[in-house]
């Protein structure tokens, strides 16, 4: 069979997905005018669900459609944040700031991953998180940060506070959006086809031409940029910076939680598991220590008595995959 | 320079205790634990529940805890680490993450956030020292910890080499299923490894109460420290774990000579090198050696492509 012959048969989107995708740009309509009305508590909560539906979003990519799992994304929102930091000190302003930091974490993310990128899957995970407390550490020596005190970002009270909430509510709805999107396209494209085969047959992808590598790669850097931005939105809405906040471990700790309790290598699942793990934090964070050994316990059962996640109640009836992103072909020849 | 060495080594004593439940859980059982430095903080809790709380020697608080210890790792194998065994390699990832979490909170729920140590319980011993010619000053504390470190380690080396249960161990290690067919219970060599991987953990958890403080969030930093320890040491062997302690003691005791905040940096360092260093060496092996590799590079750079 020719290419040309193999893509007649790729099927359309399924209905279900085509209403699931109207129901979201409604939505996304909908929180782009709710500002307008909703109170500033709800502004400030919203922007840290999107950010969190940008973590887990980006950790799926990783670890769901390209097989790596890292426990070392904090690195990322830990440098973006100091990178952040160190731009406004020498004068640019903060909210361009916001997204060069985040690159500037790309690059050393780009650096790290012909080392990283040679590992087996446990060194790999392991090997990521020491390097984010070596990067925390060496961040610590700088004068600047204070050590563990941390260092505010002054700049950012130059604005009205409603100004200022408006700006990154909106930044951070832009930026989920373009990022969902993003992973939409890649994950559709070449490099999607292509990482998901790495993941399930890494041998096999090789053996047919995949520059294994190469794609990884890709993601890898691409994912890190993405933590990266939602770390310095979320720093510009908290606007102090401290190393062991912004590079701690508990970072990977929620992506892991929100992806695998929502259905890893799935599209839709780390959105409904950042919606789960937003709820969760919303009604029993007052019980402080308890709610985090109760997250704990809800990730244990999870994985032992429904590993596929929030999405694995769907499969496990039965039904298609919502927004797969695997090609379907038709059974007619 | 030379008191940092000798701290350096006798430091790696106690990383060498802490790797060697997580070397054996991951050795035998495949079985990646990333709860094991909570429960080595776990092990130190419930010592200084008994010392504090009951009012019980020091010495029958580690009598005590150890067993528990080794009870607690046979139920957790039996009840959680088993079926999360069956799910690959993600799995086993976000349980012992979850149980983690869970047990740093309940920890912090139950004990509160003050640090606690067990220094205080165990007389002149923390601060006492033995003076060996060269006007070195050897801690008695840390001394005793790395003879017992020895001891323990020796002890375990004995029980997988020269036991039965040590040979269904390594059977089943080796390879599990051709294990079972000759009649070994793969479940309950798990079982056991798990008891005695979660005993070391608490008797590593009790070495650090002692020679520190004890936080209920401390955990993954020795999590940490015992994944860099197996892998300097080299996955599988208890001799291997132990050089690996030793070498990340050296590393940190001589790292804090520059500045404290350098110590566990320089632990760090040691460890990435280690790691690259193997990945560099499997790679040049891949293409016939780093001579081969070298000469290809200087000589003639279409060989490297030629072989892939």
């Amino acid at each position: 069979m020719t290419k040309a012959q193999i893509v007649a048969h790729i099927l359309p989107m399924p209905a279900q997905d085509r209403r699931i995708l109207i129901a979201a740009l409604a939505l996304l309509a909908v929180l782009a005018v709710l500002p307008l009305m909703a109170s500033a508590l709800v502004v400030d909560k919203l922007t840290y669900l999107f950010i969190l539906i940008m973590f887990a979003a980006m950790w799926n990519l990783l670890a769901g459609y390209a097989g790596l799992v890292s426990v070392g994304q904090q690195a990322f929102i830990g440098l973006g944040g100091y990178a952040m930091v160190r731009m406004v000190e020498a004068g640019l302003p903060p909210f361009p700031a916001i997204f060069l930091g985040a690159l500037a974490a790309g690059v050393v993310a780009w650096i790290m991953s012909w080392f990283v990128l040679r590992m087996k899957a446990g060194e790999f995970a392991i090997a990521t998180w020491v390097i984010a407390e070596a990067i925390r550490s060496m961040v610590s020596f700088d004068p600047l940060i204070q050590g563990e005190t941390g260092t505010s970002i002054t700049a950012l009270n130059a604005y009205a506070p409603e100004m200022r909430r408006l700006t990154i509510y909106l930044l951070s709805l832009v930026t989920m959006t373009l990022m969902i999107w993003g992973a939409w396209a890649l994950l559709h494209g070449r490099t999607g086809a292509q990482a998901q085969a790495i993941r399930d047959d890494e041998e096999a992808a090789e053996s047919v031409g995949i520059t294994t590598f190469a794609v990884k790669q890709r993601i890898y850097v691409l994912a890190s940029i993405g933590c990266a931005v939602a770390g310095t939105l979320w720093l510009a809405s908290a606007i102090t910076f401290q190393p062991r906040t912004s590079f701690g471990v508990q970072w990977s700790v929620f992506m892991l939680f929100m992806v695998l309790v929502g259905g890893i290598g799935t599209f839709i699942g780390p959105i409904l598991g950042a919606l789960l793990f937003f709820a969760l934090q919303e009604i029993f964070g007052d019980f402080g220590a308890w709610y985090m050994a109760g997250v704990g316990i809800v990730a244990i059962l999870f994985a032992l008595y429904l590993p596929n996640g929030i999405v694995g109640l769907w499969l496990n009836k039965g039904r298609a995959e919502p927004l797969s992103m695997r090609k379907l072909l038709s059974q007619d020849r | 320079m030379l008191e940092a060495i000798v701290q350096g080594v006798l430091l790696g004593g106690y990383y060498a205790v802490l790797a060697a439940g997580l070397s054996l859980m991951f050795g035998v059982v495949r079985f990646i634990n990333l709860a094991h430095g909570d429960m080595a903080v776990l092990g130190a809790m419930i010592a200084l529940w008994f010392v504090q709380g009951a009012g019980l020697h020091v010495a029958i608080a580690i009598a005590l805890t150890l067993p528990l210890m080794g009870a607690l790792g046979w139920l957790m194998q039996r009840m959680i680490f088993e079926r999360a065994l069956r799910g690959g390699f993600l799995i086993p990832i976000l349980t012992t993450i979850g149980l983690g979490a869970a047990l740093q909170n309940g920890m912090f729920g139950l004990f509160g956030s003050d640090t606690k140590s067990l220094g205080a319980y165990i007389g002149n011993l923390s601060w006492a020292s033995w003076e060996i010619p060269g006007g070195i000053f050897i801690g008695q504390l840390p001394g005793y910890m790395f003879l017992t470190a020895i001891l323990v380690l020796g002890a375990v080396h004995v029980l997988l080499t020269r036991t039965a249960f040590g040979r269904a161990v390594r059977a089943t290690a080796t390879d599990s299923e051709a294990a079972a067919l000759c009649g070994v219970d793969a479940r309950r060599v798990h079982r056991g490894a798990a008891a005695i991987a979660v005993a070391l953990a608490g008797l590593a958890g009790i070495f650090l109460a002692m020679r520190a403080q004890v936080t209920p969030f401390a955990g993954p930093m020795l999590l940490i420290f015992a994944f860099e320890a197996v892998v300097i040491g080299g996955i599988g062997s208890l001799r291997g774990t132990l050089i690996g302690g030793i070498a990340l003691g050296l590393a940190q005791s001589l790292g804090a000579m520059i500045s404290p905040q350098f110590s566990l940096l320089a632990g760090h360092c040691v460890f990435l090198a280690v790691l690259a260093y193997r990945l560099m060496s499997g790679a040049a092996a891949g293409r016939g050696g780093w001579r081969a590799t070298i000469t290809a590079l200087v000589f003639h750079k279409s060989m490297l492509r030629g072989k892939s």
